[in-house]
């Protein structure tokens, strides 16, 4: 089939699987995960043929696949939305289509798929173990996920939503499969609902989102309105761009493509967690750790830097515009690395390394380096995806020591009662510790060295020292925290019993992060420059495609050493600082980088819900619900009720019974009775009386009669 | 004045006379008296018609039976033999008015009429009143059903009268 | 050479004073004795017309017996009906005989 029709279909598969589960196989846990990957897999397959299609069509930045139908008629013309991939969205199809299928083949796992139900299991807990009768005595293992269908429908949507984002070739089905990730974010970190932590986070989450995507929306409206059309291809014209990079838009002096890249640069900010809205994703760990790895690695996250770098030749119209994003990505990648290094529990350790990474990607576009920041948001969704898996496959372990000596005031996430899980968990600790060597930009080896070292020479190289200084400093302090979380989590030896009993997860978990770390380590070697440490290699692959979705190809820069050495110092040196630190600590006491303002993440969330909720809350609760609604609205309203009541008792009493009832009513029987008393006297009994009436009416008539009619 | 004027004139005065007295006589004994007198006067008044059938009648059944009855009647009815009380009621000056009217009424309807002052005619010779009205009474060309009518409606009031006033003691 | 209107004025008059005596007498005998006056003065006037008409129309003078006969059931029937209630009531006042009354 022609390939534009198979971009198509591409979304299709997860979205089915979502209505089919909904609708029909929720009861079956089998059945539902076999739709769910079974679409996974579709949807797979599928981006794989567009890739290899798209990797050899010569020139394809010029002759991108693209597909396109009317459906909006506006005025004379149409609002066209359909499918494009060009260069860009290959590449970013290939991740999100890999990451998507690795994360539904582990979740089968994850959620103990196989495992008996759980002793008192509820729908909306997480599940707490099953007590099982073997050879005689009983222990208890770890209890399948009571809502385990719904877990498989919700992140069926979120893959649809993703793929729709990725594949559309318009702002509108962009922000559609935006919004919708949006809601599925919310749906999967509430996802045990019962717990209130998990429901607070889900509101959290979509509340900062939305925050973003209002101006988001802003952006897009205003584009809208000034160039009358959505679809990439049309507004990357010359022509066009042109026009926005001139036209004042008369907000802070910026042109109208400086404002309109702005606004929609807010709304990643919101969906990709930068500085000031980035308070939402730590506390999204509180969904299961395939959605964290979703939501981090794959796709939500990704899904914002994506739409930046979809957008970049507006937002590079304005240099205004350029040093904001510029600013807010580094300012974020530093600010977050400082939190990550006081966090204990595994999970918030990577969630701020993601804020950090992706404040690298940002801050790259920000100086211009268009193709190091898609590269490394490829390689970053590939190894912080295995990072968030391998997380979760070590709580799951340590959960199973949990479940086996019954304490369960044992927090398994927490890193400080881990320790010595190298030898307990062989494969997750080796697949872990190449996601952290990537992460840390391990040289040579691993993808994210590549990447990393790509901003950073494009930061130095365009001169731009403060940024490189900066994230220098971040890339740093990102290879610290990481050696601090693999020293505590899987050297040294085992702190508490629960740690000495855990157990490798199956094969179901195992799998995907053996193939991600595979990812991990060759993905970098596609994009190595073409001079490198001055050998004359082959030019870049990715590079040169990729550079070719723009209209204007970047140039490759030429290469310098002072980055190189930099980002080696930085990587290596952090790595073994780390090491050397925390192999003696065994404890959060003893840790010394326990700083207070660090480990309540300077306070942030605790200014916010001063400044803006609870004031939020106090006008809907105060003003709006008892003030206006309660007081003034019902108030008048209960008026209507006693004024009725009064001007009926009114009407009733005095003018109803006196006048009608009284004077009209019982006066005419009144005056009825007056006459007839009066007129029976008349009845006297006497004959003589009548017949002296009977002849005076006789006479009188007759004289009528006689003068009237007869003279 | 012919004689025969004045012989009304006199005959006219005693009946207006008498019926005056009948009507305001305080006595009743004496009330039917004088209408035995009025009712004389009547006789002779018919008489005067060459009615002289009538006449007669008029004595054998007014005063020979009416007249008695009348005395009977008030006989039977006095709780003592003094009249005490004024004879007429309340309202008598409105009777006295009416009457008055009554008369002028009568009078001046009388006054258009054209035949007010025709004289009499003379009776044809050989015409017997009485035998002419025996058989007018019988004949069946004359008035013989209101006369047998008028036998049933004595009959009744024989019986009528006979009942009502029975004393079942 | 008696007018006929003389006997009409006689019977006039005469039917005024039984009239006057019906209305005004409190007796209820002599009530009906004011009835008697009445019904003559009629009997005067029925001969008059007779004799000052036709007079081989003897239509007058029928109709002159009937009247007789027919106040001599009146009066009979009427006396008697005076009587029982003289016997009932013990009166004959005809102001007292007032049951008929609201």
């Amino acid at each position: 089939m022609r390939t534009e029709l198979l971009i198509w279909l591409i979304p299709l598969p997860p979205v089915l699987a979502f209505f089919l589960i909904v609708l029909f196989t929720n009861r079956s846990k089998a059945l539902s995960h076999t739709i769910a990957v079974g679409a996974a897999l579709l949807s797979w397959g599928g981006s794989m043929v567009v890739f290899w299609n798209a990797i050899r069509t010569e020139h394809f930045g010029e002759h991108p696949f693209e597909s396109s139908i009317n459906w909006l008629p506006t005025g004379d013309t149409w609002l066209k939305v359909g499918v494009l991939i060009d260069p860009l969205s290959a590449v970013v199809l290939f991740f999100v289509a890999w990451t998507v299928l690795m994360i539904f083949i582990y979740s089968v796992g994850y959620h103990n798929y196989g495992q008996p139900a759980g002793d008192h299991d509820h729908a909306g807990l997480p599940p707490h173990g099953a007590t099982v009768e073997e050879h005689g005595h009983s222990h208890v293992v770890p209890s399948i996920e009571p809502m385990y269908s719904r877990f498989f429908a919700f992140i069926g949507l979120f893959a649809f939503g993703m793929f729709t984002l990725v594949v559309s070739d318009n702002l509108l089905t962009l922000f559609v499969g935006w919004e919708i990730m949006g809601l599925c974010s919310y749906l999967l970190i509430g996802f045990w609902y019962a717990k209130p932590s998990a429901r607070n986070a889900a509101v959290k989450a979509f509340m900062t989102t939305r925050v973003g995507d209002v101006f988001m929306l802003l952006g897009i409206s205003y584009l809208y309105s000034a160039t009358g059309t959505l679809s990439f291809r049309a507004i990357f014209t010359e022509t066009v761009l042109h026009t926005l990079a001139t036209v004042p838009s008369g907000v802070l002096g910026l042109s109208a493509a400086g404002l309109i890249g702005l606004l929609l640069f807010i709304g990643t900010v919101g969906k990709s967690a930068q500085f000031p809205l980035h308070v939402w994703l730590p506390d999204a760990m509180e969904g299961p750790t395939p959605v964290s790895a979703m939501i981090h690695a794959a796709t939500m996250v990704s899904a914002g830097v994506y739409m930046v770098i979809r957008m970049f030749p507006i937002i590079s119209l304005d240099p205004k515009t350029m040093t904001i994003v510029a600013f807010v990505g580094a300012f974020t990648a530093l600010f977050a690395a400082t939190i990550a290094v006081a966090q204990n529990d595994i999970k918030r350790v990577l969630a701020y390394s993601t804020i950090s990474q992706l404040g690298f990607m940002i801050a790259a576009l920000g100086i211009g380096a268009y193709v190091a920041a898609v590269f490394h948001l490829v390689t970053h969704a590939f190894f912080k995806a295995l990072l968030f898996l391998g997380s979760g496959s070590v709580i799951h372990g340590m959960e199973h020591g949990v479940l086996h000596t019954g304490n369960h005031e044992v927090d398994p996430q927490d890193m400080f009662n881990m320790g010595g899980l190298r030898k307990k968990m062989p494969i997750t600790f080796w697949t872990f510790l190449i996601g952290g060597f990537a992460l840390s930009g391990f040289p040579l080896i691993t993808a994210g060295f590549w990447s990393k070292d790509e901003i950073l020479a494009d930061a130095f190289g365009n001169g731009h020292f403060i940024v490189f200084a900066t994230l220098a400093v971040a890339a740093l302090m990102t290879a610290f925290y990481t050696m601090r979380q693999i020293t505590l989590t899987f050297l040294g030896e085992p702190r508490t019993k629960e740690a000495e009993h855990a157990q490798e997860t199956p094969w179901t978990m195992t799998t995907p992060l053996v193939i991600l770390s595979i990812f991990a380590m060759a993905y970098g070697w596609v994009g190595i420059p073409e001079d490198f440490m001055g050998l004359h290699l082959r030019p870049s692959w990715f590079h040169e495609f990729v550079g070719s979705t723009l209209a204007e190809h970047p140039e490759a820069l030429t290469f310098n050493w002072i980055p190189l050495l930099t980002s080696l110092v930085v990587a290596l040196g952090g790595l073994g600082l780390g090491w050397l630190v925390y192999r003696n600590v065994n404890s959060p006491a003893e840790d010394r980088l326990q700083f207070g303002f660090l480990k309540n993440k300077y306070y942030i969330d605790e200014i916010y819900d001063v400044v803006f909720v609870k004031p939020a809350i106090w006008v809907s609760e105060v003003l709006v619900s008892a003030w206006m609604d309660k007081g003034l609205i019902d108030g008048i309203l209960h008026i209507f009720g006693p004024a009725t009541g009064g001007l009926g008792s009114f009407i009733r009493n005095k003018f109803d019974l006196p006048f009608i009832n009284r004077f009209i009513g019982d006066g005419t029987a009144d005056v009825t009775y007056w006459f007839g008393g009066k007129l029976r006297a008349v009845q006297t009994g006497r004959i003589q009386q009548y017949l002296l009436f009977a002849l005076v009416t006789f006479a009188v008539i007759g004289a009528a009669i006689y003068f009237f009619l007869l003279a | 004045m012919t004689g025969e004027q004045i012989t009304f004139l006199v005959v006219a005065l005693v009946v207006l006379g008498s019926a005056l007295m009948v009507v305001t006589t305080r006595n009743l004994v004496h009330a039917a008296l004088w209408l035995i007198a009025t009712l004389f006067g009547v006789a002779v008044t018919f008489a005067l018609l060459s009615a002289s059938f009538l006449a007669v009648v008029q004595v054998v059944v007014y005063i020979g039976a009416i007249a008695i009855l009348f005395i009977f009647a008030v006989m039977l009815t006095r709780k003592d033999m003094r009249d005490q009380g004024p004879q007429t009621n309340k309202n008598w000056w409105v009777g006295a008015l009416l009457a008055v009217l009554t008369f002028g009424g009568l009078f001046g309807l009388l006054q258009g009429w054209s035949g007010l002052s025709k004289t009499v005619a003379a009776i044809p010779s050989g015409f017997d009143a009485v035998s002419e009205l025996g058989n007018a009474l019988t004949s069946f060309n004359g008035y013989v059903l209101p006369f047998e009518v008028a036998s049933v409606l004595l009959v009744a009031a024989l019986v009528g009268a006979v009942y009502v006033a029975f004393n079942r003691k | 050479m008696v007018p006929l209107s003389w006997y009409l004025i006689l019977s006039a008059a005469l039917f005024s004073v039984g009239l006057f005596g019906v209305l005004s007498r409190r007796n209820a005998v002599a009530i009906l004795l004011g009835i008697e006056l009445m019904l003559n003065s009629v009997n005067i006037n029925l001969a008059a017309f007779w004799r000052y008409g036709d007079v081989m129309n003897l239509a007058g003078q029928v109709f002159a017996i009937i009247v007789f006969a027919v106040a001599a059931a009146e009066v009979s029937v009427g006396l008697a009906l005076v009587i029982s209630v003289y016997r009932r009531r013990n009166t004959v006042i005809a102001d007292e005989i007032n049951l008929m009354k609201w």
